[in-house]
């Protein structure tokens, strides 16, 4: 009766899982052997790999194409700000900033979910903005000038960029990982659904709004972790910086480049805006306008990104969320 | 006798000064085979949209299986037995065949892990769509997206499936290859009703047939006795009402 095989992984994808660990291990034993300067631009390269993680999980899968990200980002760092005025290590507060993010996402969502396409868009940065104004009024959080973080002066300068390189080292596979777990599972493949066709989706089944409150949810808590590793990075906070709409332009730029829709994609952005930052950093205006060119070239000859390319050629899968039917034997009438 | 499985009483929808639903009443018994017909316009798929969630109607109620479903969601309607079918085929494009009625099993269908991984494949296998069960179903040719549609349908384990033109667009082979898929799901206990204007597959399948015009039914009835109504056939003025050949 049951000779339904079905398998969910490529050749390729055994490394998928195993292979990120690996590498998050090696990475992992970077600050006893490298100068910090590398460590510490690292940790540049880790929060950007998770806030377009999360843009893709939004927009690639959701189908929710949100410019006021920030909003969460913003509120994760100072959540750290506030839990470390409060005798909380802000190491600690990380986990604490994805959960506050994650918890205010749900009123946000009550608003934003009345939009739809690009006003909702819109509407998200509105939104961030809103959040930006409340807290810059909060004179105990450093009202419109910003402030600094408490609880980190006593702290080895070594050992602290070391912690800090962890900390956003584990929010990003953390963050990853997380993608990859939601996705492979059943709200996955209901997600999934709603990316091509909501009214389809509806008619087979899918609560749509639920599944699309999961992951903005989901979303909000790795940007809500990010905003929190940036605090510690920086160690001050100022809210025109933190909840400025810059984030959603880097995460845009590094999903549309690396490939949307695919979970390897903002991996591969990531470290190609990473890279560019760093080569063209004494290119003053000249970099925007690469940057430029290249969102451009990439969207019209490559509308798939990096990884569609990568897919194109070897089809090679590191995150395979599929299903692949494989045989079945007999007709296993219901 | 049972009580109906699905039952509109008193539905009216009007958009502005169009009405596309005055005063309709429809039942459906279980198992049972309805086919509608009308002209363009009559309201046949706005009622399929009031029957499965997609419109709310403006006055009446929608009862499925003893429960009234009026203020109902779709994918809650779906989840208590409706399934359904669009007319321009709804894929999801960039998911597999099998993907597509996986996730209809899963969530329609209400089944967990291996038990909805059965259900998908035994699905496809019914429908004649094993050999392409991995091709992306963006790349399917009419007659398969046809048929996955009423897989789908079929994946969400319904006790009444609602197709809407399914057979539309076809040839005359294929259409057959249609009816022989219709009757198979019928056979299994599921009751259809079937908006078609392809007559001769409607009365190759259906035990019953209306004639939808003006946002109600004028005339419900054995399909040999609706279509040779008068006003049946004034309805369908220039377009050839051929009754007999069976395509079965």
């Amino acid at each position: 009766m049951s000779g339904v095989v079905v398998r969910r992984s490529a050749r390729s994808s055994r490394f998928g899982a195993a292979g990120l660990i690996a590498v998050a291990a090696v990475l992992a034993l970077l600050p006893f052997v490298a100068y910090e300067s590398v460590t510490s631009s690292l940790v540049t390269l880790f929060v950007l790999v998770t806030i377009a993680s999360m843009w893709n999980l939004l927009a690639g899968f959701g189908g929710l194409v949100s410019i006021g990200q920030q909003a969460f980002i913003g509120v994760g760092a100072y959540t750290v700000i506030y839990l470390a005025d409060h005798g909380v290590s802000p190491f600690v507060a990380i986990p604490l900033a994805a959960l506050t993010a994650a918890v205010l996402a749900v009123p946000t969502s009550l608003l934003a979910f009345r939009l739809r396409g690009d006003y909702f868009a819109v509407g998200m940065w509105v939104i961030a903005e809103v959040y930006r104004l409340l807290l810059s009024r909060v004179d105990a959080l450093g009202g419109a000038s910003g402030r600094s973080l408490e609880g980190m002066a006593g702290m080895d300068q070594t050992l602290r960029a070391a912690a800090t390189y962890w900390a956003a080292l584990a929010v990003t596979v953390v963050a990853v990982l997380g993608c990859y777990w939601l996705l492979r599972g059943r709200v996955g493949l209901a997600l999934t659904a709603v990316r091509d066709d909501e009214i389809a989706a509806r008619a087979a089944g899918v609560d749509v709004t639920r599944a699309k409150r999961i992951v903005f949810l989901a979303s909000a808590a790795g940007c809500g972790a990010a905003g929190g590793v940036l605090v510690i990075d920086a160690l001050s906070v100022q809210p025109n910086a933190i909840f400025s709409v810059q984030w959603s332009a880097y995460m845009i730029f590094i999903v549309v480049i690396g490939g949307i829709g695919y979970l390897e994609g903002p991996i591969l952005g990531a470290i190609v805006f990473f890279a560019l930052q760093e080569l063209l950093s004494d290119a003053g205006t000249w970099y925007l306008i690469v940057l430029g060119l290249i969102a451009m070239a990439s969207a019209l000859f490559m509308p798939r990104g990096l990884w569609g390319q990568v897919i194109d050629r070897t089809g090679m899968r590191l995150f395979p969320v599929g299903y692949h039917l494989e045989r079945h034997v007999g007709t296993g009438r219901a | 006798m049972a009580a109906d499985l699905l039952a509109l009483r008193g539905i009216t929808k009007s958009f502005g000064r169009v009405g596309v639903a005055s005063g309709l009443d429809v039942t459906v018994s279980a198992g049972e085979t309805l086919g509608i017909v009308g002209p363009n316009g009559a309201g046949k798929s706005s009622l399929f949209a009031i029957i499965s969630g997609d419109l709310r109607p403006d006055s009446g109620t929608v009862t499925f299986d003893g429960t009234d479903v009026t203020r109902l969601p779709p994918h809650r309607r779906t989840r208590a037995g409706m399934g359904r079918t669009y007319q321009i085929p709804r894929p999801f494009e960039k998911m597999t065949v099998f993907e597509n009625v996986l996730v209809c099993a899963s969530e329609g269908g209400g089944r967990r892990k291996r038990a909805a991984l059965e259900l998908a494949a035994s699905t496809l296998e019914r429908s004649g769509l094993g050999p392409v069960a991995n091709a992306p179903a963006g790349s399917l040719t009419l007659l398969q997206r046809k048929r996955l549609e009423v897989a789908r349908g079929m994946a969400t384990d319904p006790s009444l499936l609602l197709l809407d033109e399914v057979a539309g667009g076809l040839t005359e082979p294929e259409v057959a290859e249609l009816v022989t898929l219709v009757r198979a799901v019928n056979a299994e206990g599921i009751a259809i009703v079937w908006i078609e204007h392809v007559v001769h597959a409607l009365t190759a399948t259906v035990d019953r047939l209306a004639c939808l015009a003006g946002g109600r039914l004028v005339a419900d009835g054995r399909p040999a006795d609706v279509l040779a109504d008068p006003l049946v056939r004034e309805l369908y003025l220039g377009q050839a009402v051929t009754t007999g050949e069976d395509v079965a």
